[in-house]
C-alpha cells in the first residue's frame, strides 16, 4: 500500500536519505561477497586484499546509518510504521556489517589457503555463495519495497544453506580422514563454509525484521517459519 | 441511530476470538474483566452523540469502556470531539445552549444523565483540570480548602489535613507549605496547574478529567505534571485529552483516537503507538494528515 506523505516533508527526505544510505551498504556487502569468492576459486591474492581494504567503507557506512536513525528518533519522535522502519534500518545495519566482517574473514582464509596447492575443485562453496547473495539481495529488495512474501522466502531458503553446509563438512572430513596433510586446508575451507553460512543467517535476520517492519509481529525465534504473516 | 463503522465499537486490545465471541458490549466488558484481559471499567460510554447546534453532530455513535485506575488518553485533530466526550464524563456541556445528547454513559453503573441525578454530586466524583489553570484569587490554603468547605467541612484541624493531603497529592506540599496564605496567583504557571489538581482532588474525586493540561507550561512543569499523573493513577481514573501525542505516548495506558466525532480506534497505548489496526490512526500518528 503506498504511503501517504509526511505533513512535514522533511521527514520523508530524510527517510528516503535513509533507504539511500542503507541500499549503498547494501551493494557493498553484495559485492565484497561476490569477489571474496572470486579471490578463494582464482587464488587471487590482491583481490582478497582490495576486499579487506573495502570494509572500512561498510564500517564507516554503519556508523553513518546508526547516527541518522538517533537523530531521527529524537529529532521527530517517529511512531507505529516509522518507527518501526527506523529500528529496523539500525538493527538490519548491525546485520549487513557483521555480514561484511564474514567475507572479510572468507579473504583472510583464500590468503592462507592460496599458500599451499587446491586441496580440492570448489563446487558446493560457490553454490552456498549463489544462494546467500541471493538471500541477501532479496532480503534488502524486501525492505525497499516492504515486500513480506519475498522476507518470508529469504527465511526459508536458509534450510538450503544450512544442507549445504553439512555437505561440505561431511566431504572435507572424508578428505581429511584420507590424508592428514590436508586437515590444516579442510578446516580453512571448512571456516570458509561457516562463514557463508553465518551470512546466510544475518539475510534471514533481516528477513524477519523486514517481516516486523511491515506487519508489526515478530516471527524471530519460532521453530518454523510461518507460509504467512 | 447510525451504526457501522466498525473501528468505532468497542475495541479494547484482546483477542479476535473474544470479539467474536460478544454476545452484546456489556457482556464483553464483563467477559474481559473477568478473564484480567481488562480491568474493570469505572465509566462506559454507549452509543453517545452529542450536536451544539441540532444538525452537526460533534460526537457520533461513540462506545467505549474507561478502565479504572488507569489513564487514558483521547488523542486526535483539533474538532475532532476528544474534549467534548471528555466535558460529557461531568455534564459540563449540559451548560450549552441547544445542546442534545443521545445515548448513555454510566459511572459505576449508574445513568450520570439520570434527570433525577444531582449534578454537583457527580461532579464531585469526577473532578477536572482545564488547559489553562484557573486558581480562584484567594490564597493557596483557600483554594484547595474551597470544595470541603462547600460541601461542609467547617473544622479547622480537619481543613488543614485535607488541605495538606490535597497538595501533597499534587506534589506541591514541599514547594509552599511555608506560605499556604500567599495569593494563589502569585504561583508560577506549573505550580498553578499543579494546585488546580490539589484543588480537584481535595474532594477526593474518583475519576480526574484533564484537557489538555500541559499545553500552556514550560517542558519542566510539563515533566512534573506527568510524573504527577504516574503518580496518581494508582489511585484515580484519569482521562487526558492532549494534543501532544508524545505525551499521550508517556502517560497514558489506553489512548482513543478520535476524528471527525467517531471513535477511530481504541486499544493499549503500546499497541496504538507502534502497531495500531487503523490506517487513520497510523496517518495521525506517524504526521501524515492533510
Amino acid at each position: 500500500m503506498p504511503q501517504r506523505a509526511h505533513t512535514d516533508p522533511h521527514f520523508d527526505e530524510e527517510l528516503r536519505k535513509l533507504h539511500e544510505k542503507l541500499l549503498e551498504m547494501g551493494g557493498l556487502i553484495e559485492n565484497q561477497i561476490a569477489t571474496a569468492l572470486d579471490a578463494l576459486v582464482q587464488r587471487d591474492d590482491s583481490l582478497a586484499r582490495l576486499t579487506i581494504e573495502q570494509d572500512h567503507a561498510v564500517n564507516r557506512l554503519d556508523v553513518e546509518i546508526d547516527d541518522m536513525c538517533l537523530r531521527l528518533l529524537a529529532r521527530y519522535q517517529p511512531a507505529a510504521r516509522d518507527l518501526r522502519l527506523i529500528t529496523t534500518a539500525l538493527k538490519i545495519t548491525t546485520d549487513m556489517e557483521r555480514i561484511g566482517d564474514m567475507a572479510v574473514n572468507m579473504c583472510e582464509r583464500a590468503l592462507e589457503l592460496n599458500q599451499e596447492p587446491p586441496l580440492k575443485p570448489f563446487i558446493d562453496i560457490p553454490r552456498m555463495v549463489d544462494i546467500a547473495l541471493g538471500m541477501l539481495r532479496e532480503s534488502l529488495n524486501a525492505f525497499v519495497r516492504e515486500d513480506v512474501e519475498l522476507a518470508l522466502k529469504v527465511c526459508r531458503d536458509d534450510d538450503q544453506i544450512d544442507a549445504l553446509t553439512h555437505q561440505v563438512f561431511r566431504e572435507l572430513l572424508s578428505y581429511m580422514m584420507e590424508d592428514p596433510h590436508s586437515i590444516t586446508r579442510g578446516i580453512r575451507l571448512m571456516f570458509v563454509a561457516k562463514y557463508i553460512e553465518r551470512i546466510a543467517d544475518h539475510a534471514t535476520n533481516i528477513g524477519e525484521m523486514v517481516v516486523f517492519m511491515v506487519k508489526g509481529k515478530s516471527i524471530r525465534h519460532l521453530d518454523r517459519i510461518p507460509p504467512s504473516v | 441511530m447510525k451504526v457501522g463503522n466498525p473501528g468505532a465499537t468497542l475495541s479494547f486490545p484482546v483477542s479476535d476470538r473474544v470479539v467474536r465471541e460478544r454476545v452484546s458490549e456489556e457482556g464483553l466488558t464483563q467477559a474481559l474483566a473477568s478473564r484480567g484481559e481488562l480491568p474493570d471499567a469505572i465509566l462506559s460510554v454507549r452509543n453517545l452523540s452529542l450536536s451544539y447546534d441540532g444538525q452537526h453532530w460533534a460526537l457520533q455513535d461513540i462506545s467505549l469502556d474507561i478502565p479504572r485506575h488507569r489513564v487514558t488518553a483521547f488523542i486526535g485533530p483539533s474538532g475532532c470531539g476528544k474534549s467534548t466526550l471528555l466535558r460529557c464524563f461531568n455534564r459540563l456541556n449540559d451548560l450549552i445552549d441547544g445542546v442534545q445528547i443521545r445515548g448513555m454513559i454510566n459511572l459505576d453503573g449508574m445513568n450520570i444523565y439520570d434527570p433525577r441525578l444531582a449534578v454537583t454530586s457527580l461532579r464531585k466524583r469526577v473532578g477536572m483540570v482545564f488547559q489553562r489553570s484557573n486558581p480562584f484569587p484567594k490564597s493557596i490554603y483557600d483554594n484547595v480548602a474551597y470544595g470541603p468547605r462547600l460541601s461542609g467541612s467547617r473544622n479547622r484541624r480537619e481543613l488543614d489535613e485535607i488541605v495538606e493531603r490535597g497538595l501533597r497529592a499534587a506534589a506541591l506540599w514541599d514547594e509552599v507549605k511555608d506560605r499556604l496564605d500567599d495569593n494563589a496567583l502569585s504561583l508560577s504557571g506549573g505550580q498553578q496547574q499543579r494546585l488546580c489538581i490539589a484543588r480537584a482532588l481535595a474532594v477526593e474525586p474518583e475519576v480526574l478529567l484533564m484537557d489538555e493540561p500541559c499545553s500552556a507550561l514550560d517542558p519542566i512543569a510539563t515533566a512534573k505534571i506527568e510524573a504527577l499523573i504516574h503518580e496518581l493513577k494508582g489511585r484515580y481514573t484519569i482521562v487526558v485529552v492532549t494534543h501532544n501525542m508524545q505525551q499521550a505516548a508517556r502517560v497514558s495506558d489506553y489512548t482513543a483516537f478520535l476524528y471527525l466525532g467517531r471513535l477511530v480506534e481504541y486499544g493499549a497505548t503500546d499497541k496504538i503507538f507502534t502497531n495500531p489496526d487503523q490506517k487513520e490512526t497510523e496517518d495521525y500518528i506517524t504526521g501524515r494528515f492533510g
